[in-house]
């Protein structure tokens, strides 16, 4: 078990290790100059030449990239070349938004993907399943952003429900905050509950499928008793993966959504930090990011090696 | 062999873009670059099936050059990926266990570790927008896809008699991998080629929607989304077809997929 999981947490570590050089190497070979794009391009050389030199541009590429990680492992993420506040503020800011936005999502997702899941496999090929599959066959082909501007056609434009856009903080109260998230959690959450719909239908008639059930059977339970006391539990292992998968879907997913609704998260912080060469932000929010995503796979794989203990032994 | 009806009706959808496609080519019913003030933001009628923008442009032209767009980014992205990522993992299945097998696989677990649309987005906003750079950061996703299947695949071939046979005969292993492994794996790749077409096509469009895929002049699904979307209000049709086109495109190549797995190989059929 300790073996297994510290193993998995090396390979992490390898991954977002990984990540950081890839990221850095990236926006290395970026052309233009941070330095002048925010001095202005009529800058005095002499002081965008002085800037540099306190930005550390001048430095070697090597000593560049271990000075970002150190600071970065102090929780100094630098300071925004646009917004000129530290990053770790802006982060924590907009991460009001993201944060709750995704876990809404991930929520509306788990509920409505379980039981439809179960009420599919439970009548297998009955309309009711055909009917399922059909609807998660085109949830999967929805691209999300264009989901989203049809909730807005329908709830802000004809049914004037909802706001198009636009959040109003959390200090307009809870229930307003939340109101301004619906739309973009439910457009998030559909095309992932297609998903999780179907991997909760397949692995539950894979369990279906196993000796443990028919002796079930074979000791006088109905199938749905069966079903209810044997498969389920079983089946739900693969679909506890594929959730905490799906975090990094929904959280790349935001910054695509965030912008539609114009919310001011994070994934809205690294599309402006892109348009406005504020490297800084764009290397610190990606990184962020795929953290993220890498401590939830980390997360997982835990809660996955202690449900189910065959697979604390190696895995390929 | 029964042609399911996940098949033909996947075949028909998918066949359908790609005429569009071809046709536009030789003809639209309008010019897509040709302006004409009269004409701005007409809804769907007679004259202009799926109304027309902003610029008075024809929507249902520009659907079809559309699709040119991202048929050529998914064809060109998934290629990169099997080409590359085929000949890899044949590879790393031939020699198993050997340096380079875990070199190629730890590498696959590295990009498959990444959130993929997070370093598209990072790739194309760095490298510069455009289509072939949204086909590259599509591309590089797609090379751990097909190396991993390629040598899972393989790696359960490597047992059989037969290619124990060619081995006495004296074949070396790129060669029983190019003879014997390749051929008896490509309906898989196949299968799975169609399903990466689709999510390219999807990744495509979320690209050019964030304005990081082709750039104007080319017509783009994604991007006249997010034209459509300043404009939701007053042409909602515009946010409507371009999205249809981007929906059905992909459920008849995920059905396709689908249908083709099952009618390659019936020992894949999933349990339905």
């Amino acid at each position: 078990m300790t073996a297994f999981l510290l193993q998995r947490a090396f390979t992490l570590a390898l991954t977002l290790l990984a990540a950081t050089v890839a990221i850095f190497l990236l926006l290395e070979v970026v052309p233009g100059d941070p330095a002048l794009t925010m001095m202005g391009m009529n800058a005095d050389p002499a002081a965008v030449e002085a800037l540099r030199e306190q930005l550390g541009l001048n430095a070697p590429l090597v000593e560049r990239y271990l000075t970002w990680m150190a600071d970065m492992l102090r929780g100094d993420f630098g300071t925004s070349y646009t917004y000129k506040t530290p990053v770790t503020e802006l982060v924590l800011e907009r991460l009001v938004v993201t944060l709750p936005l995704t876990i809404y999502a991930l929520t509306l997702s788990t509920l409505i993907a379980i039981p439809a899941g179960i009420a599919a496999a439970a009548r297998r090929n009955s309309p009711a399943d055909l009917t399922i599959m059909g609807i998660t066959q085109i949830g999967i082909a929805v691209p999300n952003f264009w989901f989203a501007m049809l909730l807005v056609i329908l709830f802000a434009s004809v049914l004037q429900m909802f706001q198009a856009g636009g959040f109003p903080g959390w200090d307009a109260g809870f229930w307003a905050a939340m109101k301004s998230l619906t739309l973009p959690a439910i457009a998030l959450a559909l095309p992932q509950a297609a998903i999780l719909t179907r991997i909760m239908r397949s692995s539950l008639l894979d369990a279906m499928g196993e000796d443990y059930v028919r002796t079930a059977r074979a000791k006088g339970l109905t199938r749905a008793q069966a079903l209810r006391r044997h498969a389920l539990r079983n089946a739900l292992i693969p679909v506890l993966t594929i959730i905490g998968m799906q975090f990094s879907f929904l959280i790349t997913g935001a910054i695509i959504i965030e912008n539609v609704f114009f919310l001011p998260g994070l994934g809205r912080l690294v599309f402006q930090g892109v348009a406005q060469r504020d490297l800084i932000v764009v290397k610190s929010v990606i990184v962020l990011m795929v953290f993220a995503v890498v401590i939830v796979t980390l997360l997982v794989d835990m809660a996955y090696a202690i449900v189910d203990p065959r697979l604390r032994e190696g895995r390929r | 062999m029964r042609i399911s009806a996940s098949l033909l009706v996947g075949g028909l959808l998918s066949a359908m873009f790609i005429v569009a496609a071809l046709v536009s080519y030789l003809w639209t019913p309008y010019d897509v670059e040709k302006m004409a003030v009269v004409a701005r933001l007409k809804p769907p009628g007679a004259e202009f099936w799926f109304g027309t923008d902003h610029f008075g442009r024809d929507i249902f032209s520009m659907v079809m050059v559309g699709a040119r767009t991202s048929i050529a980014v998914a064809l060109v992205a998934v290629g990169i990926g099997a080409v590359f990522g085929v000949p890899l993992g044949l590879l790393a299945a031939a020699n198993r266990g050997a340096w380079y097998d875990e070199l190629i696989m730890r590498f696959n677990d590295l990009v498959f570790a990444f959130p993929a649309l997070l370093l598209a987005i990072l790739f194309t906003a760095t490298l510069g927008p455009g289509a072939v750079n949204a086909i590259l950061a599509i591309g590089i996703f797609n090379i751990p896809v097909f190396a991993r299947l390629a040598r899972g695949a393989a790696l359960s071939l490597w047992t059989r008699e037969y290619i124990m046979a060619a081995r006495a005969a004296g074949k070396r292993s790129a060669r029983i991998s190019a003879e014997h492994i390749l051929p008896n794996i490509l309906n898989l790749l196949i299968v799975q080629a169609t399903i990466q077409f689709s999510l390219a096509i999807l990744a495509e469009a979320g690209l050019s929607y964030l304005g990081l895929g082709a750039q104007p002049p080319i017509p783009s699904w994604g991007r006249m989304l997010s034209e459509a979307q300043t404009m939701i209000y007053v042409a909602p049709w515009f946010a409507i077809f371009p999205g249809l086109a981007i929906v059905l495109t992909v459920l008849g190549l995920n059905l396709m997929g689908d249908g083709l797995r099952d009618w390659l190989d019936p020992k894949l059929r999933r349990a339905r």
